[in-house]
């Protein structure tokens, strides 16, 4: 008794210490991890919330996401400190892959790039069929064009764009970079009253809060196009090749590609991605 | 307008009517934060005390370094906890980046100094005679030293509320190395930026809620306690 | 005295910083006794009080206790477990007064019935069964003072070390505890070492007076050794140019008193009762003499004295007279040439009751 009440603090302490700690969940540690990385626009759509629980229950594995942007997830995956990617910078990952950083690069899905802005749409680009002309408009215009700024897919799509309209828009007045996320960007766009690039399954996720319009649509330009790589096991021993490949398959089965086509339907009324697994890139859009 | 007013009552109801993900999210940055605030109160309490304590060469250097420590940006600790866990960094082979151990790490090293500083200037200001009472009253050292913390136990608990405060409100370094992933190390501050990108404003606002009434509660304690002492 | 001491120290050295601030050669503490510190500010009793008590590192020298030299650790700890300090401030922990008074005991891991009797024992010791369950921090400044003390005694010490702890007390107050803690001193026979600042207090209190100044040691013995030889302007000031004589309580009645001194008696005001060890406290500019024994004088106490010596003061004579006890008178130097007072005369005495300041012992 009297030792028990010398040492009582002490133990309380203790035993509240093991609780939380018990209490946090230990399938965070072994083999069974895999660490995904992936851009915004796939967790922002809410996409991955339904494939992952499902490729868990399927598998056993314990998928960590990180959603970053893609430059981001590139570097990661090239200091071997993610297994798989799942990404939409097609130049980039084909670089990736020939680096030997990345291997086994699997198409999945597709959706397209929009260009949005407001609705009473000063620069004029409402109809434009080409992207590129869209924004040699916007340039002229002077109206704001907001980018991502983050080396997203997004990104990086925007400045080839840039690129073909033969427009160098670093250090104008009018283009602005936030460095944020995909659903950030939409926000601060539909609060400044300006222009972006978006991918479509952001903007109809967050259509109804934002008073942006799709202006220009449909160009072959504007594809987005997701693949699935594994991290090169050969270069960086650490990396969980079996479960990169597990999940990597998963993606491609019947089952996900599935899921995919119908996913957003009931809320949107029309898909936010295209499921095109086993197709080829050069075949998309027709 | 409406967006927020609707948002807000969208908030309460998600909070009222105990909303799955919100309590998990709640919970988790709880577990989260209340381990890494225990940790940082073994080793602050420990090493604040001891600090004060004690005399040695470069002690003021040493309390310099820990009031310093108390104002550590949260994304410079993320930065460094990062590179240290990180699959090619000194730790890596832990693998414990993006779990909730590498955010009860971070946060612990936000808290500890914290805790440390002002369980250090707790002691500090206790008369200097009482540790001599004490001890002249048949106490060994570690019986005195227990005297002394308990003592000093309002402005600890201070300390304890501040270091909690301090890292459940806290997302630079929570998004560095847990990596806002579902039901695992998705936090109320992580969730709250990443519910907002995806313009899920009601959620977003209901996580915002409680980490505010979270905030107030702190405070309001912690206020309590300021005026206990007052009045002593 | 043949007896060895409970505390004794030898060639004790404390420095603060570069500066030496104790420098005791010799200090004996005997068991049952009660030795009082005294000197001016600074003087380093509350620094030799802290050293005995194994509080405070020293440079060179050593203690012994219970003739046992502290040597080690363990040594160190025996000490500390023996001896109970009380500070100048109460020093209490925010927590109830039971479990203030209780602490020592804890450290001891004695059993809850053994704390709980010690404890009370305590508080009864002070009177302040009725604060038990108070916090602390709620008590008047004598309130804390009588914690302060029942958490010392609580543990039962062999020696009780109290620094100036009657400082910052309201006099009734004041008088209060030491009146208590003259009767747990004399009750219980512990030895207890006083720094005191106060005639009156170390009176009442004290066997034995060491004087310091400037961190030595410059006097030492018996009270009475002391008061009537003091050493210097500072504990001739501090003793007062009182006459102080020892005697029991006779009778006393009515708010009279008479008080057997040498033989003697003395009439004093006061209601001490009968039996009680009392001084007697009388200023000499209060005493007056005459060549032939007065009548219908309203002085209570008339003698006839010897005078021993008749010294020239600036403005007036100082006799003293052996009365059967040894006191000391002024007149001036008129009167004394008219009296013609020659050293070895016989002369009377006398001085009224109410000149008699009579304090406990």
């Amino acid at each position: 008794m009297k030792i028990w009440s010398n040492i009582k603090r002490p133990f309380i302490f203790a035993a509240a210490f093991l609780f939380f700690i018990s209490a946090c969940d230990l399938n965070g540690s072994g083999q069974k991890n895999i660490i995904l990385v992936t851009t915004t626009s796939t967790q922002d759509s809410g996409l991955l919330d339904v494939l992952i629980p499902l490729f868990e229950k399927n598998t056993g594995y314990f998928v960590k996401t990180i959603a970053v942007g893609s430059g981001q997830a590139m570097a990661m995956g090239q200091k071997g400190e993610a297994d798989v990617m799942l990404v939409h910078s097609p130049e980039a990952e084909k670089k990736f892959v020939e680096e030997g950083y990345g291997v086994n690069r699997r198409l999945i899905m597709r959706n397209d790039f929009i260009i949005v802005g407001p609705a009473d749409d000063s620069a004029k680009i409402k109809g434009v069929k080409s992207s590129a002309e869209a924004l040699k408009k916007i340039a002229e215009a002077c109206a704001l064009f907001v980018s991502r700024g983050d080396y997203s897919g997004t990104h990086a799509k925007e400045k080839t764009l840039w690129k073909q309209a033969e427009i160098n828009p670093d250090g104008q007045r009018w283009y602005q970079e936030t460095g944020l996320g995909m659903g950030q960007t939409l926000n601060v766009v539909a609060e400044k009253k300006g222009y972006t690039l978006a991918d479509r399954g952001t903007y109809l996720a967050l259509k109804k809060t934002i008073p942006l319009e799709i202006l220009v649509e449909g160009d072959a330009m504007l594809l987005n196009i997701y693949h699935v790589m594994e991290v090169n096991s050969k270069m960086w021993p650490k990396v969980n090749a079996a479960g990169a490949r597990a999940f990597a398959d998963f993606m491609v089965s019947k089952q996900a590609q599935e899921i995919i086509g119908k996913f957003g339907v009931d809320e949107f009324g029309s898909p936010l991605f295209f499921p095109n697994a086993g197709k080829k890139v050069e075949d998309l859009g027709k | 307008m409406d967006l927020i007013l609707q948002g807000i009552i969208k908030a309460f109801h998600l909070i009222v009517s105990f909303d799955p993900e919100v309590i998990s999210i709640t919970w988790l940055s709880l577990k989260i934060s209340g381990t890494a605030t225990l940790i940082s109160l073994f080793v602050g309490v420990s090493v604040g005390v001891a600090v004060a304590l004690n005399d040695f060469f470069g002690k003021r250097l040493v309390i310099s370094i820990i009031n310093t420590g108390m104002g550590l940006p949260p994304v410079v600790v993320g930065l460094f906890v990062t590179i240290m866990i990180w699959r090619s960094g000194p730790f890596g082979f832990l693998e414990i980046l993006y779990t909730p151990y590498a955010m009860i790490i971070a946060q612990a090293v936000i808290a500890t100094p914290i805790v440390m500083g002002i369980s250090l200037a707790a002691i500090q200001n206790l008369p200097p005679n009482l540790r001599l009472q004490i001890l002249s009253l048949g106490a060994s050292r570690l019986q005195m030293v227990w005297v002394l913390v308990k003592e000093s136990r309002l402005p600890l608990l201070a300390a304890v509320m501040a270091g909690f405060g301090g890292v459940i409100s806290e997302i630079g370094a929570s998004i560095m190395v847990g990596g806002n992933i579902k039901g695992y190390t998705r936090v109320l501050t992580t969730a709250t930026v990443m519910e907002t990108g995806k313009g899920n404003f009601d959620l977003a606002i209901a996580l915002a809620i409680i980490l505010l009434l979270l905030a107030f509660t702190i405070n309001f304690l912690l206020t309590q306690i300021q005026q206990r002492q007052q009045s002593r | 005295m043949k007896q060895s001491p409970l505390l004794s120290a030898e060639n004790l050295v404390v420095k603060r910083g570069k500066v030496t601030v104790l420098n005791v050669d010799e200090l004996k503490v005997f068991t049952g006794r009660t030795l009082a510190l005294i000197g001016p500010n600074g003087a380093g009793k509350s620094t030799l009080l802290l050293t005995l008590a194994g509080l405070l590192p020293m440079v060179s020298g050593k203690i012994y206790f219970q003739s046992r030299q502290v040597s080690s650790f363990s040594d160190l700890v025996m000490l500390r477990r023996n001896a109970a300090v009380v500070f100048q401030e109460p020093l209490l922990l925010n927590m109830s007064v039971e479990k203030n008074v209780a602490v020592g005991l804890k450290f001891r891991n004695l059993s809850r019935a053994q704390i709980k009797n010690s404890v009370d024992e305590a508080l009864a010791y002070f009177g302040i069964e009725q604060l038990a369950k108070r916090a602390a921090k709620t008590l008047s400044g004598g309130e804390s003072k009588r914690v302060s003390l029942a958490r010392a005694f609580a543990i039962k010490p062999k020696i009780i070390l109290l620094d100036e702890a009657f400082n910052s007390l309201d006099p009734p107050t004041r008088e209060a505890i030491i009146d208590d803690l003259q009767n747990i001193l004399q009750k219980t026979k512990i030895t207890a070492v006083l720094a005191l600042h106060d005639r009156e207090e170390t009176l009442r209190l004290a066997h034995d007076v060491a004087v310091m100044s400037e961190g030595k040691i410059i006097q030492q013995g018996t009270t009475a050794q002391v008061f009537h030889q003091p050493i210097n302007e500072y504990i001739a000031n501090f003793v007062g140019t009182e006459v102080i004589l020892e005697g029991v309580v006779k009778k006393s009645e009515a708010g009279l008193m008479e008080v057997a001194v040498s033989g003697h008696i003395i009439e004093a005001v006061g209601d001490f009762k009968t039996g009680q060890k009392v001084c007697c406290c009388l200023r000499p500019e209060n005493i007056t003499v005459s060549k032939t024994v007065p009548e219908k004088i309203s002085a209570r106490n008339v003698f006839k004295g010897k005078v021993l010596k008749a010294a020239r003061q600036a403005y007036f004579y100082k006799l003293t007279l052996d009365c059967g006890f040894v006191i000391s008178a002024y007149i001036t130097i008129p009167s004394f040439d008219e009296l013609n007072i020659c050293e070895g005369d016989t002369l009377a005495v006398s001085f009224k009751a109410t000149a008699v300041h009579v304090i406990k012992r």
